[in-house]
């Protein structure tokens, strides 16, 4: 079967590059089912990117949700073998809820997770996809890094209560220094702390000033081992020739309660939101009574959808108007679409239709 | 030339802030001339100005139909947009309060019945106190709400609290100060970053950060 590439769309064409990016170093396709146990999805609610789940009563009465994410399902479907190392990607539609219509919206993810005995070796594996992802999209993309380990090891450091560790993060991922100074000086933190934390929000034009700042933040042993591992990793990256594509950017937190080490963002020039997004994420495992690690990350190919979408000048090439026998109409169409047009057949030329030619196939010619 | 569309909330507001952007050095000179236009371009410069509503300005930047913008910070509670706010301008100064008739006394035993246009603040303020509320969305003159009896407090914004007063109503809790922001969308940050740094830069000399 061949299937010509123009007909796909930016998001069909992504889904294909990146499935096979993905089973071209092993990774093996995912398969969940449409619906779960609403249970799996509830009691992990922080962990959704959207709060609303689509759920109902199964004929037996059990309550199942129309899937609103993936990794959950495949942690849930996962064990924990010492030494062994799953690798999995997949390529699926999620229902969420649209946060500016608050209406559901079906959303298609393609991404890729690896659970188990995870160390260095598969962080690096998985931080290069994510690159290549990108990559195979578009040429012109950045590739924002940061790392929750880091960031909580000097919140303990500073002692900051876990009650307003949600809020600075908040504020940190908006860049915002205002607040930050609010939350600071109402809950007392020191000018030390303060300081500190707005190197969370700094625009590090270069990875090695921005290095070069954190390592001056990282005072204990807890977050001078996470800082050597992200230097480690980020050393990767700038070896492996992205450079230039590479971001330190410390205000990409997330959820610190699920997510341990590094965190990452892809953003395409043209799209307005982060494409790609993922992390490592060993204490959703904790949660869910596994002990061993985890890394993944999603692409979002809804926001691929108006990506370099050319406004077509017509519907098709040529409108085939029938007359006749209807053997010779679908002979002459499908001859005449062999030969590279798109044609379409029909009685008399629709309303507002945009087409290059009309052919009469009693005349065989142009009108 | 890649062009960096900011979008300006119309109005006083509006115009104060265009005035920081054109002592900056990023000015747009037709922008002063007396007409119905939306759009106005500084070519050389690479900027286009647009003028919104102001509580849109955060939805445009949120999409990227504009890569920069300036919202008031009750806008961006209310709304919880997706953007990095990049600097506090400190103009368009308020609060967002509750505010209530002058003999007003908070009955614990029922529902308080709060009437605003702002119902994620109020929701989320009231949330944090575990107070059980009855939101009323109003989309204008909130003030009466409390006098008819359709609220007992209300929850807006108050500059002096001078409509409050001449309506018998008086701001009893401040809920959080408000000022106007400097927001971009975070993925034209990464993209166009030298030129918003400069600007946040050029604005951030005015409001002395």
């Amino acid at each position: 079967m061949n299937i010509e590439s123009k007909i796909l769309k930016p998001d069909e064409k992504a889904a294909c590059v990146l499935r096979s990016l993905y089973s071209n170093l092993g990774y093996c396709q995912y398969k969940m089912s449409k619906f779960e146990e609403y249970a799996l999805y509830i009691r992990n609610k922080d962990f959704l990117v959207s709060d609303g789940i689509i759920s109902f009563t199964d004929t037996n009465g059990r309550l199942l949700a129309l899937k609103p994410d993936v990794t959950l399902s495949i942690i849930n479907n996962s064990k924990d073998v010492p030494g062994h190392v799953q690798k999995l990607y997949y390529d699926e539609n999620v229902y969420r809820i649209s946060k500016s219509s608050r209406s559901y919206k079906e959303i298609r993810q393609t991404g890729l997770e690896c659970i188990g005995d995870v160390g260095l070796l598969e962080i690096c594996e998985v931080l290069l996809l994510a690159v290549r992802s990108l990559e195979s999209i578009s040429g012109n993309y950045i590739f924002e890094l940061s790392h929750e380990g880091i960031v909580e090891s000097v919140f303990d450091d500073y002692d900051i209560d876990t009650s307003i560790r949600g809020k600075l993060l908040s504020a940190v991922s908006r860049k915002s220094c205002a607040e930050i100074d609010a939350i600071c000086s109402e809950n007392n933190l020191s000018e030390k702390a303060k300081e500190t934390i707005y190197v969370f929000t700094e625009n590090y034009v270069s990875i090695d000033r921005a290095i070069e700042s954190l390592e001056s933040i990282c005072l204990s042993d807890k977050s001078k081992a996470s800082f050597k591992e992200f230097s480690f990793l980020v050393s990767f990256l700038v070896d492996a020739g992205f450079e230039n594509k590479i971001k330190i950017d410390f205000s990409l937190t997330n959820d610190m309660s699920y997510y341990s080490g590094v965190a990452f963002k892809g953003y395409i020039k043209g799209i307005p939101a982060s494409i790609l997004s993922g992390g490592q994420y060993d204490k959703l495992m904790r949660k869910m009574g596994r002990s061993s690690g985890a890394i993944g990350f999603a692409v979002y190919l809804d926001a691929l959808e108006r990506f370099n979408l050319e406004e077509k000048e017509f519907d098709v090439d040529i409108v085939l108007l029938h007359s006749g026998n209807i053997a010779d109409t679908l002979k002459t169409a499908e001859s005449l679409s062999s030969a590279g047009n798109t044609v379409r057949v029909c009685n008399e030329i629709p309303k507002n239709l945009r087409y290059r030619h009309v052919l009469n196939v009693t005349q065989k010619g142009d009108n | 030339m890649e062009m960096l569309d900011i979008a300006l909330p119309k109005g006083r507001l509006g115009e104060k802030v265009y005035s920081m952007f054109e002592k900056a050095g990023f000015p747009c000179p037709s922008i002063r001339e007396e007409n119905r236009k939306l759009i106005f371009e500084n070519e050389e410069l690479g900027i286009r100005f647009f003028w919104v509503k102001p509580s849109d300005v955060a939805i445009y930047v949120e999409r990227g139909a504009a890569d920069i913008g300036v919202a008031g910070k009750d806008i961006l509670l209310e709304y919880e947009p997706d953007v990095y706010e990049l600097l506090d301008l400190n103009i368009g100064k308020c609060r967002m309060a509750v505010a209530a008739k002058k003999d007003f006394r908070d009955n614990v035993n029922t529902t308080l019945r709060v009437a605003t246009k702002f119902s994620n603040i109020a929701e989320h303020f009231y949330a944090e106190k575990c107070r059980d509320i009855d939101i009323i969305h109003l989309n204008g003159s909130i003030e009466i709400a409390p006098i008819l009896g359709l609220s007992d407090v209300i929850v807006d914004i108050v500059e002096t609290g001078k409509t409050l007063y001449e309506n018998n109503l008086e701001p009893i809790e401040t809920i959080v100060p408000i000022s106007a922001r400097l927001i971009s969308n975070k993925a034209s940050y990464q993209f166009k970053n030298e030129i918003i740094e400069k600007i946040r830069l050029g604005l951030s000399e005015q409001v002395g950060v």
